[in-house]
């Protein structure tokens, strides 16, 4: 009860600290997102309806990784990224960038493998049409990434709600440094070590009603055209 | 792809500015607000002479912070671990190490302190106590300053603490804040540094059983990385850092933060 009024303070006074974590954590988690899905959409596609040998391991591979650890995810990224590894020259470390980058290599593979199953189930049901049709390719990947669209918003939402609930990732790449790379997440874990447990579950209501709203939105504007569509 | 990872990447890097400085740090300093009472202090001081810088502080254990330090990310490290400090700057990843300020550990424990740590000689006979009591205690077990301080002070104790772990010696592996979260949640006892445990919020039913002995003295230094080993740090804005801190006036700001009335930090600048 007193997490709901901490988080309701926080709000209402405008917290100008807190809207700056929560902005950054929503810029950082939308342009992994963003990263994410234009790579993680057509390979997912491209795995369910191309035939080479191995494909099966592949996917296996994807869902594997869906459970891969952001600490570790956050710790590979991080000896990539330090000044003495091998991609220290761009100094991306310590950077929203890198916070980006990390999340990137967390979600790819959640939004490729959900995205997989879905398509998959679709090419069973299609393949024979569009072979007929002779839609082959990448005209037949883009015809299932269309034709799926609205099953595949709640690939990419899985893969947002993981992108800004994960703390593993950008503590280890972002530093937790104030007015630079403190988000939600790192700031409740700070909170938590310093003791201040109401601030940190208020924090923990922001983060979960942010969280609430980018679903609503999106499955929102998903029925709206759904409906429109077959109006 | 890779375009748009750089563009990306460019897009933010306008964060690192030349006069940024990265500060490699341990926790206590952070999680006491020191720097927050610091930093804006210090961007005025240093933006008057001309030569502001924007620090960046990054809070982890001083184990993790030297070894970060180490892999060159980092300008700076400010951390608690004399020994260790030392043996970075003789292997040449710091330049010097100065003294910067002092204070102390203290033991707390849940009030009613079953092992009697109000009647212990020293601190050498307050864990001989908490041992033979079946007491409780909890240790960052993460290589940090105050671990590292732990350890030495079990063996002066000659008590081998890993022989009970986790049954009366609980290894948390986290900073500062988690262990005193799990060390209170416990009624377990914990060495912290003063500082952490004044400006700590969730402190319930403990509090500080044990203090006030020479062995307990916690002194922080303050080393430059060494642009030799790491080319890429900005040691020119690392050196402003460090100078601004053991001058006159970096020296009075430590004096004079106060949480609860109460003086966290002692300047010593040798």
């Amino acid at each position: 009860m007193d997490a709901l009024s901490e988080a309701f303070r926080l709000i209402i006074t405008l917290d100008a600290d807190l809207f700056e974590i929560l902005w950054l954590s929503i810029r950082v988690s939308l342009s992994a997102l963003a990263i994410s899905a234009v790579i993680g959409l057509p390979l997912g596609t491209w795995l369910a309806i191309a035939k080479f040998p191995g494909r099966k391991f592949f996917i296996l591979l994807l869902n594997a990784l869906m459970g891969m650890p952001p600490v570790v995810v956050g710790l590979i990224v991080y000896l990539l990224l330090s000044r003495s590894g091998p991609l220290g020259w761009l100094g991306l470390l310590y950077t929203p960038s890198a916070m980006i980058i990390a999340q990137v290599v967390l979600i790819t593979p959640i939004i490729a493998a959900l995205s997989n199953q879905v398509i998959e189930h679709l090419h069973q049901e299609y393949s024979d049409t569009f072979y007929s049709m002779g839609i082959t390719g990448s005209r037949a990947l883009m015809a299932y990434l269309v034709d799926a669209r609205y099953a595949l918003t709640t690939c990419i939402l899985a893969g947002f709600g993981r992108a800004i609930a994960e703390v593993g990732a950008v503590i280890i790449v972002g530093g937790n440094i104030d007015h630079l790379t403190r988000v939600m997440t790192t700031a409740i874990a700070l909170e938590t070590s310093k003791g201040n447990l109401t601030l940190a579950l208020g924090l923990g209501v922001v983060l979960l009603t942010l969280s609430l709203l980018v679903n609503a939105l999106v499955i929102g504007v998903r029925e709206y055209a759904a409906k429109r569509q077959y109006a | 792809m890779k375009h748009l990872i750089i563009s990306v990447a460019l897009a933010f890097s306008a964060h690192t500015l030349a006069d940024t400085i990265i500060v490699q740090s341990t926790t206590s300093t952070q999680n006491s607000g020191l720097y927050d009472y610091l930093l804006p202090l210090l961007e005025k001081d240093t933006g008057i002479m001309g030569t502001g810088i924007k620090v960046n502080v990054v809070a982890v254990g001083t184990g993790q912070a030297i070894k970060n330090a180490r892999r060159c990310d980092g300008d700076v490290l400010l951390v608690h671990a004399k020994s260790a400090e030392e043996k970075f700057v003789a292997d040449g990843y710091g330049d010097y190490r100065r003294d910067l300020m002092y204070n102390d550990f203290v033991i707390i424990g849940p009030k009613a302190d079953p092992a009697n740590l109000a009647g212990a000689r020293d601190v050498i006979d307050a864990l001989q106590r908490i041992k033979q009591a079946g007491a409780k205690f909890a240790s960052r077990g993460d290589d940090s300053g105050t671990h590292k301080k732990e350890r030495s002070l079990w063996q002066a104790a000659a008590i081998d603490p890993g022989a009970g772990s986790g049954q009366w010696y609980l290894e948390t592996g986290s900073g500062m804040g988690a262990t005193l979260n799990t060390g209170v949640s416990l009624g377990a006892y914990v060495l912290t540094d003063r500082a952490t445990w004044i400006a700590f919020a969730n402190k319930q039913d403990a509090d500080i059983l044990f203090e006030g002995n020479p062995a307990l003295f916690n002194q922080y230094g303050v080393i430059p990385v060494s642009a030799e080993k790491c080319p890429n740090v900005n040691r020119e804005a690392a050196e402003t850092f460090a100078q601004w801190l053991l001058s006159d006036a970096g020296q009075a700001a430590i004096r004079a933060y106060q949480v609860d009335g109460k003086q966290l930090f002692f300047p010593n600048a040798d």
